[in-house]
């Protein structure tokens, strides 16, 4: 078992276990939240007491979900120093900054503010209760903001500089860091997709309700608002994946060819729809990459690049360092067997930089820097022992990128039809096909959750074994802690997180049940 | 006048602050590990509904402290939390079970029922204070590390930077002056719950009883809490000048004496802590200790986590090997990182308004009995 899953192992799985299960719950905070500051909104408005009652019904089925992102997400940021210490001084200098901002900026108004949004209806002015309930959904997205910043700068470091003296990068420009191309396509794409998720999740919910004849008004009054918010959401999810293609493949063009299952690139490259992934293929060998595959031509250099005559370097290419310009200029030429030659003595100079240091010749420390300096940025390849060892898992970044695609495009569809029905269909309840589109709704929620994750996992397992992209990969990032310890800590947080989430789901049902048989058209008084 | 130097002052003052505040608002767990002692349903709610309305704060600033500690000392954060591992991991359950519990516990649907939530409210009232008191006490009493940054670059024996004993943070918690400083922790987080409850829940029954809960709690801590004192006035520690580590006996004590800023500010928190109580067991219908003994809390453990790093003291003293102690001057973030968190950090005071403003809206009606059970309050634990 050790031989298959060691310390590496077991810490990336934890990780991506803890990831996993605190996403699950943060989307549906960042729209949701967004949908009921608009709904109450509305209420101040109008003053309208359905709206209130309205507002209120989705107010409690955040709180429970809230409840839990919270519980997940506090293992995230300590997981970087239990789990990754090594990875926690070599960029802390850069990913801490982030981290501490969240902290300040974002986790305290939600806090503050979700306690005056639930406690406060009777103890502050209507004015001051909706203005926490907006900060609240701020501060979800603002929170999201920095920890994205730091996200993007693992999978595109910018803005900093290695010190010899100090063995880690710090940071110079922050600036940098979060205007990074990477860091606003992620940010918009990711918090977009939280009100995706929220859209038809509110849309989902309210279908089930009107399956039951259960609370119609209400129904149709969230379907508006949770319609557009979740087609506004999908529209510019899909906007912000086109600008996350380009940055993908300029800084990230290893992940780019596992998306697409791509091993030998070309010009004007065609763009896989859907396929099968040939399980036995390997970078380098003459078997055809899919059992079966449907293409569309020009799409992978048009995404890429926006250029349909674009070169799309496959993952041969890559490890080849064989890529080109639109005009045939060759560029990355630098293959990842010379990238180890050159991060191996980049090492070797930093052993020598050391000894000189604790020697205390200057001169000669001065002499390395500029050596270091200039190949630093292969450093991470150092410690690979085959070119191949930067190659991620095809097969798994392949399908959760066509399977994010596939049902992000649907839901488009579906939030396009949902809104076109909502308002130009009156009375559609009595429509025969009322009932099949209820189902399809309720349907739609699993399904906009597999989306989202699949989107998470595109982003991580396309950009491995690197936890810095190109300078740190995962085996020198972690802890010096035993394969038992993160064992037994992976099935305690599996089993925790598990039984959080029955208890959630259970409740978030109920809820549901009991509140949709109460008249929503007024609050109790 | 704005040197790297007084930037990473300037940082380990802000992570002082914040871990003052944290265990001030640790009256939340305090509150919690008072649960099973109270039968009477509408009792334990009003003592659930008066705390939950405030543990996001206390849970947020565990992890902004945490999140601050890393962007301005990684060195630290690296070591202490990859090298203390099981330490670190039971405060992080016993946190991830209270999350939810306060909104889980009466709510229809709980298919664990409330006594599950209770008990998790209850160990992590317990397990918290105790394990985030051993985890500071490090601070002062050390722990076994070591640290050496080129091993990244080793190619045959193990790259971590740092290295801690096989047991990773459990003879952290099994340390007897460690647990000292722990169940001060705790006692001192049941003292503030009392003044707290006092303060904000109206019910008579109630206050009775928190008056009672607080003298003995004042009791337990008071002997803890002097224990510590002894401790740490006698212990000896580690100084850093130059890059030359010597160890220096009775250290904090004279980082008090040579800091005699810090001894005033020492002394005006207990005397505040101690008014708080006397004054609210001695006079009826006294209820605002609260402010005094937080404010009070504040300044002795700002005071303390102060003396740990200024100074040229070791703030995380290795007893391994004495040059790998972590110092303010070789665990901080460079002066970029810090200089660019300081610009950031000038809207703390802006956060702090906003907190107070909302604390003081929500308060200025106190919870009653009659709140609780009115049946068209819905948000309620």
């Amino acid at each position: 078992m050790e031989d298959l899953m060691n310390v590496v192992d077991w810490s990336r799985a934890q990780f991506a276990l803890t990831a996993i299960y605190h996403w699950l719950f943060v989307p549906l905070t960042l729209g949701l939240g967004i949908i009921i500051a608009i709904m109450e909104t509305i209420y101040y408005r109008t003053k309208s007491e359905k709206w209130l009652a309205t507002t209120k019904f989705w107010m409690l089925l955040f709180g429970i979900n809230f409840a839990i992102g919270v519980a997940t997400g506090i293992i995230l940021e300590f997981e970087f120093g239990t789990n990754w210490s090594n990875y926690s001084w070599f960029v802390g200098d850069i990913f801490g900054a982030p981290l501490a901002i969240e902290g300040i900026l974002a986790f305290f108004m939600e806090s503050t503010f979700i306690a005056v949004m639930f406690f406060g209806w009777k103890k502050v002015s209507p004015k001051f209760h909706l203005v926490s309930t907006w900060l609240t959904a701020i501060g979800a997205s603002i929170s999201a903001l920095w920890i994205l910043v730091a996200n993007a700068w693992m999978q595109c470091p910018v803005g900093m500089e290695f010190n010899p003296d100090t063995m880690r990068n710090e940071m110079v420009d922050f600036v940098a860091i979060v205007t990074s191309p990477m860091a606003v396509n992620k940010f918009f794409h990711t918090v977009l997709s939280g009100w995706t998720l929220a859209g038809v999740f509110v849309v989902g919910v309210s279908s089930w309700m009107l399956l039951k004849k259960r609370n119609i008004p209400h129904c149709y009054r969230s379907i508006k608002v949770g319609g557009w918010v979740g087609f506004a959401g999908i529209v510019l999810t899909l906007a912000t994946g086109d600008g996350s293609a380009v940055t993908v493949a300029e800084h990230q063009p290893m992940k780019l060819a596992a998306m697409e299952g791509l091993y030998d690139g070309n010009h004007g490259q065609e763009i896989t729809a859907i396929g099968i992934i040939n399980p036995d293929k390997k970078p380098g060998d003459n078997l055809d990459p899919f059992l079966f595959d449907i293409s569309l031509p020009y799409g992978l250099s048009i995404l890429s690049n926006h250029d349909m005559n674009a070169f799309v370097p496959g993952i041969n290419d890559i490890i080849a360092g064989r890529s080109f310009t639109p005009d045939g200029t060759p560029v990355n030429t630098v293959s990842y067997a010379e990238r180890m030659e050159r991060g191996k003595a980049v090492r070797a100079l930093l052993t020598e930089y050391d000894q000189a240091k604790k020697d205390g010749d200057i001169a000669k420390m001065d002499s390395l820097k500029d050596s270091i300096n200039k190949d630093f940025k292969y450093f991470g390849y150092a410690y690979l022992n085959s070119p191949e060892d930067a190659v991620p898992h095809v097969g798994l970044t392949f399908y959760s990128f066509h399977i994010m695609v596939i049902l992000g495009s649907y839901l488009l569809v579906f939030l396009m039809l949902i809104l076109f029905i909502i308002y130009k269909k009156q009375g559609f309840e009595a429509k025969p096909w009322a009932n099949k589109l209820h189902y399809l709704a309720i349907a739609s929620i699993p399904l906009v959750y597999i989306c989202s994750i699949c989107g998470w996992i595109t982003a991580e397992v396309g950009r491995q074994p690197w936890t810095i992209q190109d300078l740190m990969p995962n085996s020198i990032a972690i802890s010096a802690i035993s394969l038992g310890s993160v064992q037994t800590t992976f099935f305690i947080f599996a089993t925790l997180f598990t039984a959080l989430l029955i208890a959630e789901l259970c409740i978030m049902f109920k809820q549901i049940s009991k509140k949709s048989k109460e008249n929503l058209e007024t609050v109790k008084k | 006048m704005l040197t790297y130097e007084f930037f990473q002052n300037y940082w380990w003052l802000l992570i002082s602050l914040l871990g003052a505040i944290l265990v001030f608002l640790l009256f939340v767990q305090g509150g919690q590990s008072m649960i099973p002692c109270i039968k009477d349903q509408t009792q334990r709610a009003l003592l659930i509904n008066s705390i939950g309305r405030k543990w996001e704060l206390t849970f947020t600033s565990l992890v902004v402290f945490g999140g601050a500690f890393f962007a301005s000392f990684p060195l630290f954060y690296s070591t202490s939390f990859g090298g203390a591992y099981w330490l670190w991991m039971i405060i992080l359950f016993s946190f991830i079970v209270q999350a939810i519990s306060f909104k889980y516990r009466m709510k229809s649907g709980n298919v664990y029922g409330y006594k599950t939530y209770d008990t998790l409210l209850f160990i992590n009232g317990i397990v918290g204070p105790v394990l985030l008191g051993v985890a500071v006490s490090m601070m002062f009493f050390g722990a076994e590390f070591s640290v050496n940054k080129v091993n990244i670059l080793n190619t045959s024996v193990s790259t971590s930077i740092s290295q801690w004993s096989s047991t990773h943070g459990i003879e952290a918690i099994f340390n007897a002056k460690n647990l000292v400083l722990g169940v001060a922790v705790l006692f001192l987080a049941r003292v503030q719950a009392s003044l707290y409850f006092i303060n904000n829940i109206d019910n008579e029954t109630f206050y009775k009883k928190q008056k009672k809960e607080l003298l003995i709690n004042t009791v337990v801590f008071l002997v803890f809490f002097l224990g510590f004192v002894a401790l740490l006035l006698t212990a000896t520690g580690i100084e850093s000048n130059d890059g030359q580590f010597k160890e220096v006996e009775y250290k904090y004590f004279k980082n008090l004496i040579e800091m005699p800023y810090f001894f005033i500010l020492f002394l005006i928190g207990v005397v505040m802590v101690l008014y708080a109580i006397i004054k609210t067991l001695l006079k009826s219908n006294y209820k605002k200790g609260i402010w005094f003994s937080g404010i009070g809390t504040i300044l002795v453990v700002l005071t303390l986590l102060c003396i740990a790093g200024y100074n040229n003291t070791a703030y995380y003293p290795s007893l391994l090997d004495i040059n790998s102690s972590l110092t303010i001057k070789n665990s901080s973030s460079s002066e970029f990182t810090l200089k660019t968190m300081s610009i950031v950090s000038l809207i703390v005071p802006i956060v702090i308004g906003y907190i107070w403003y909302s604390w003081y809206s929500l308060d200025k009606t106190k919870i009653t009995e009659k709140e609780l059970t009115d049946p068209v309050n819905e948000d309620k634990y």
